[in-house]
């Protein structure tokens, strides 16, 4: 895979390097700090930050705001966009927007059911999905085309497109066609659903190998690392898509409650050194959720620092 | 067919408390068969109505019609001897029955007895499932006779999403009962029917000019036209 874009991540991945990626969830009001100061704790340790889109339904600072910002800090974001709230007019305006201040970057998503969230009565719109918002990234992209026909004579989006995957849903024997599906539709990158079962998680990689997607596409394991039992256990029950086997409880819960976050730390450390020999995985998408503090430890304990540098990258 | 539930005593009464003579008009359709606004209904509507009012010692006089549709104007005539003795009507139909009843006696104010919800099928008596959205283009033949626009929460064309677990939808927490993964449906079909290369190739866009978004529908067939 060679880079096409302007994208640092996509450069990154191209020279072989583990990528690593991590989040910035915006706040619930308008304080411009707040994701200004999340990226800051990043910028050395990662490569590019994904920016989540109203997560859960729950209305936050917009994504691609929060990326212009991220932007004019000088690092590197990932426009996360869910087509649970845009129309297919709406999707193509702002990843014009995008565009326009060089962001790089974009994970395609359909996005949680509106039910989730603190608008439950509000209307969806889901006028397309994931997979055909990565049909319509590289069709303006490849092809300076809108949806509607338009031929753009400048101003294409140059964008690495990425898209998530679930290794964990159901039905299991349909989540590496679907990948296909998506690889087919024009995703470069994959960052996963955060893992707990690995055992369940290499039996996916080797059917994506089986496929051939791994030279296709770049996929980054999901990392979330556990702070507490009660976050384990509420993700176990509560997260639909979530898979955390009894015996990663029994671990956390096993030790002091003052231990149970070194616990996790330790156990996702553990997760990124087995998965560093797993064939087809280019990298890391670190998910410390309301704990992006912890990110730059994990990143040097698990050998990933420094962040490599790439030639021509903004 | 089209499927609704009645409307709480307590709203329509409150409607129509400041009038003397209403009519309570049933329809022998769809909502007859859902149990929402046949006959039978517009008999325990007009009983609690009636109880209400004597109850409170005011007088209303309250009489009931069952039509045998509301969506046909040949039907709807029936009323026309008798509309002028009311001074308002609760209509039983689905939304498009009350509308036209509405229409055809413009100065009678018409209120709603029911909710109409979907379009659906009798899965046990009591219980009624949404099929159909009515999305003008049908793509039953593409998915193997289960609709995704329907059936799942989020009309995907490229499903299921990561959060179909077990065969269940991820609403299914939010709502209390169990909703099937509409593409775990497709996907346990498109197997038996040997056809599940389908899910390799990324779907097109929908037209939603069939749907409620290109505006009011109307089908004009010049054919049965007279």
């Amino acid at each position: 895979m060679s880079a096409t874009t302007p994208s640092r991540l996509e450069k990154i991945i191209a020279a072989g390097h583990l990528a690593v990626t991590s989040e910035c969830g915006p706040p619930r009001n308008g304080d411009p700090e707040v994701v200004s100061r999340k990226a800051e704790l990043l910028r050395n340790h990662v490569d590019a930050i994904n920016v989540t889109d109203n997560q859960t339904a729950v209305v936050r600072q917009c994504s691609l705001a929060s990326c212009i910002r991220i932007k004019l800090l000088g690092l590197e974001p990932v426009l996360q966009m869910v087509t649970r709230d845009r129309n297919r007019i709406a999707i193509q305006s702002d990843l014009l927007g995008a565009t326009s201040f060089g962001v790089h970057n974009i994970l395609c998503l359909t996005g949680d059911h509106q039910r989730f969230g603190d608008h439950p009565t509000s209307a969806n719109v889901f006028d397309m999905d994931s997979t055909r918002l990565i049909q319509t990234v590289r069709m303006m992209r490849d092809e300076g085309r809108l949806l509607g026909g338009h031929q753009m004579e400048e101003g294409r989006p140059q964008m690495f497109i990425g898209a998530a995957e679930n290794p964990f849903a159901d039905p299991f024997e349909i989540r590496v066609l679907r990948l296909a599906k998506k690889v087919a539709a024009g995703a470069q990158f994959i960052q996963t659903q955060c893992i707990y079962n690995m055992e369940k998680f290499k039996l996916w990689m080797k059917q994506v190998r089986d496929e051939g997607l791994h030279e296709k596409v770049a996929v980054l394991a999901g990392i979330t690392p556990i702070k507490t039992v009660g976050m384990a256990k509420y993700m176990k029950n509560k997260v639909p898509g979530i898979d955390v086997p009894e015996a990663v409880i029994k671990r956390i819960a096993g030790v002091p409650k003052e231990n149970q976050a070194e616990e996790g730390i330790k156990l996702c450390l553990e997760q990124i050194e087995e998965l560093k020999e797993e064939e087809g995985i280019m990298g890391f998408h670190i998910m410390a959720i309301e704990w992006e503090e912890k990110v730059p430890e994990i990143v040097e304990r698990a050998g990933l620092f420094p962040r490599p540098a790439v030639n021509g990258s903004e | 067919m089209i499927m609704a539930k009645p409307k709480k005593a307590e709203e329509i009464i409150s409607r129509v408390k400041d009038f003397s003579r209403v009519l309570v008009a049933g329809c022998k359709g769809c909502v007859a068969i859902c149990e929402a606004g046949g006959q039978k209904e517009v008999e325990v509507l007009a009983s609690a109505m009636r109880i209400h009012f004597s109850q409170i010692g005011k007088r209303i006089e309250i009489d009931e019609v069952s039509l045998s549709r509301q969506c046909d104007k040949e039907y709807l005539q029936e009323l026309a001897d008798s509309i002028d003795s009311y001074d308002a009507v609760i209509s039983l139909a689905c939304g498009a029955g009350v509308q036209f009843l509405t229409e055809m006696y413009g100065e009678k104010p018409v209120f709603p007895g029911v909710d109409t919800c979907f379009i659906g099928v009798t899965e046990e008596q009591g219980v009624w499932s949404e099929r159909c959205q009515a999305c003008g283009n049908c793509m039953l033949g593409e998915t193997g006779g289960i609709c995704p626009i329907t059936r799942c929460s989020k009309r995907m064309l490229n499903g299921p999403c990561g959060g179909s677990e077990n065969g269940k939808c991820e609403i299914s927490l939010l709502v209390g009962r169990d909703v099937a993964c509409g593409w775990h449906l497709i996907y346990e079909r498109l197997k038996k029917l040997g056809e599940l290369e389908r899910f390799r190739r990324p779907s097109e866009d929908k037209d939603w000019t069939a749907s409620r978004d290109g505006g009011p529908r109307q089908i004009i067939r010049k054919d049965v036209r007279p």
